[in-house]
């Protein structure tokens, strides 16, 4: 543990940096800065919760996004009708993606592989068409937030507490996940990823694990697009497009697949690349999409998966791996 | 008394009668053979007991109770566990792991979200006994994907045990496996007789007529013949349908 290198000292050093964020945007004057790590936050958060769905369970949730837009009308609809209270907006938010998860998994989660991915995909776009029909809440256009989620004096609209928010709500769902994974039910989860069938034989039932875990997942994603609705002030059906749902698997598996780290390794590289290379050249995708190509191929669990060939802390016994471990 | 009774048990494949008619008396504590050559329909007869193959027609009775309309984790909660003949553990999962996912999984208490799974006392040492039980204790911490066929064979038992069963389906236990090691998991399975009623269907014959207290032979599907182990050897059509190749 003598390096700072050391793989164990990734997430909190990750943590440590984006707590710095705000201060050092501020001492170099460069405020946009805030806002657009609280996209990664946000980001991350979503990617998380679609970790446990998809490296934990095995399940290709090619629909995320609609927990995301679920989260982000939570606000903006009842916003749009004069209610500015926070406490409503995430009750509503966590009650509806949860519900509409239950219904999304129950019938998903009858099908696997290919056909799980096209159900789950189908799902979303139901919800993206669905929100552009209702022209009174602006249609395709989106809708703006009208009145920012207000926690008592807390006011998610202005960046610094939005962004202390989504840092709060991202460490707690770390530090979860990190337990999660190694709790029973993670383990259990896990294990139907592995062997459905020896699942089911020693008790368990294959099918109930993954649907709680998909009812979680959709949930926390759905706090993902609460935070993410007062970030822009602003909720469009495009949040819920079938390219947001692709990009937070690819943060995942980018990041690193069914680790602690890796979803939100994969948001900060997946976005921080993003905004560089736009920078650079208009036609960024030309490069970033080979690098996607270059990590999916280089590494089984992405970033993750190469910081654990890190060079060790000189001793003999092997440390357990980031991928494995608690990290 | 009986533990497991079929009652005409009937499983088709198109016209094809894989299981026909099959009734078995299974007593509390026997320890009961399945023999018969191979497409006899062994595997499909155990996949309808433990509840992955529903049964098309018949009854399935364990402990005085119609389990025939119950799904595999019910009747595995009941105390039915089954192993594979085509070796079935975590393999991401080390040898402990596997074993204590079974005991949590057995006392129902796998729906917990915090503390580690490999936290819970009671869990382990259930775990623990059943490898030494099924003499993998030396390999605990080693991952399952990383085990050698035999021992995957005996983290299969293992993980059957830790649920505590009272009836315990074994498919094949020394399908493949070397002189030695079914050897020793003949041993073992003498170990574990009396203490839990066993189906065990098993192509080893050396084996079957060590351990079985009694041997029913399936013929087409159809059980031909239940007896003790010299009532089989004595049998004049089982000899020629089964046993004639050692005789001859």
């Amino acid at each position: 543990m003598t390096s700072l290198l050391h793989r164990s000292a990734i997430v909190p050093l990750l943590f440590a940096g984006f707590a710095a964020v705000p201060f050092v945007a501020t001492a170099i004057e460069q405020p946009f800065w805030i806002s657009f790590f609280a996209r990664i936050l946000i980001y991350a958060i979503a990617a998380s919760a679609l970790n446990l769905a998809l490296g934990y369970g095995g399940l290709v949730s090619f629909g995320h996004a609609l927990f995301m837009g679920l989260g982000s009308y939570a606000v903006a609809l009842p916003a749009f009708h004069g209610i500015a209270s926070g406490w409503v907006h995430l009750a509503l938010c966590i009650i509806a993606s949860s519900l509409i998860a239950l219904g999304v998994g129950a019938i998903s989660l009858r099908t696997s592989g290919m056909a799980f991915i096209m159900i789950t995909l189908a799902f979303a776009q139901m919800g993206y068409f669905l929100l552009v029909s209702l022209k009174q809440y602006g249609g395709d256009d989106g809708l703006p937030v009208a009145a920012t989620s207000q926690f008592g004096s807390v006011d998610l609209g202005s960046t610094r507490p939005l962004y202390a928010t989504a840092l709060v709500v991202l460490a707690l769902v770390t530090w979860w996940m990190a337990k999660l994974r190694a709790a029973p039910f993670g383990m259990a989860l896990r294990g139907a990823r592995q062997n459905a069938r020896r699942i089911n034989a020693i008790g368990l039932e294959a099918r109930r694990l993954r649907l709680v875990a998909f009812v979680i997942s959709g949930a926390i994603c759905g706090m993902s697009g609460l935070l993410l609705a007062n970030l822009n002030a602003f909720a469009s059906p495009s949040s819920l497009a079938w390219t947001v749902s692709g990009e937070l698997i690819v943060m995942v598996v980018l990041g690193g697949i069914g680790t602690v780290a890796g979803p939100v390794i994969g948001a900060l590289v997946f976005l921080g690349l993003e905004e560089v290379l736009k920078g650079l050249t208009e036609h960024w995708m030309v490069i970033f999409g080979p690098l996607i190509v270059v990590m999916a191929l280089v590494g089984r669990r992405g970033i993750v998966g190469l910081i654990d060939l890190w060079p060790r802390a000189p001793r003999a016994a092997a440390p357990a791996v980031l991928s494995e471990g608690g990290a | 008394m009986s533990s497991l009774q079929t009652e005409g048990l009937v499983k088709r494949y198109g016209a094809l009668l894989v299981t026909d008619h099959v009734s078995l008396d299974i007593r509390a504590g026997e320890l009961h053979a399945v023999i018969g050559p191979n497409g006899a329909g062994k595997t499909t007869l155990i996949n309808q007991l433990s509840g992955e193959l529903p049964a098309d027609e018949g009854r399935i009775v364990f402990d005085g109770q119609d389990i025939s309309a119950l799904p595999v984790h019910q009747r595995a909660r009941a105390g039915l566990l089954r192993s594979y003949q085509i070796t079935s553990i975590f393999e991401e999962f080390s040898v402990t792991e596997n074993a204590v996912l079974a005991a949590l999984a057995a006392k129902r208490s796998a729906w917990r979200f915090w503390a580690p799974m490999l936290g819970d006392v009671v869990a382990r040492e259930a775990a623990a006994a059943a490898l030494t039980a099924a003499g993998l204790a030396t390999h605990a911490d080693a991952l399952a994907g990383e085990l050698a066929y035999g021992q995957r064979r005996q983290l299969e038992l293992a993980m059957a045990l830790t649920a505590q069963p009272k009836f315990l389906l074994l498919d094949e236990p020394m399908a493949g496996m070397s002189v030695q090691e079914s050897a020793a998991v003949t041993t073992l399975l003498r170990g574990l007789k009396g203490r839990y009623t066993i189906l065990l269907v098993e192509h080893d014959m050396d084996a079957v007529f060590a351990l079985a207290d009694r041997i029913s032979v399936l013929v087409y599907g159809s059980v031909m013949f239940t007896g003790t182990p010299d009532e089989i050897r004595a049998h004049s059509e089982v000899r020629a349908v089964y046993l004639g190749e050692e005789t001859a």
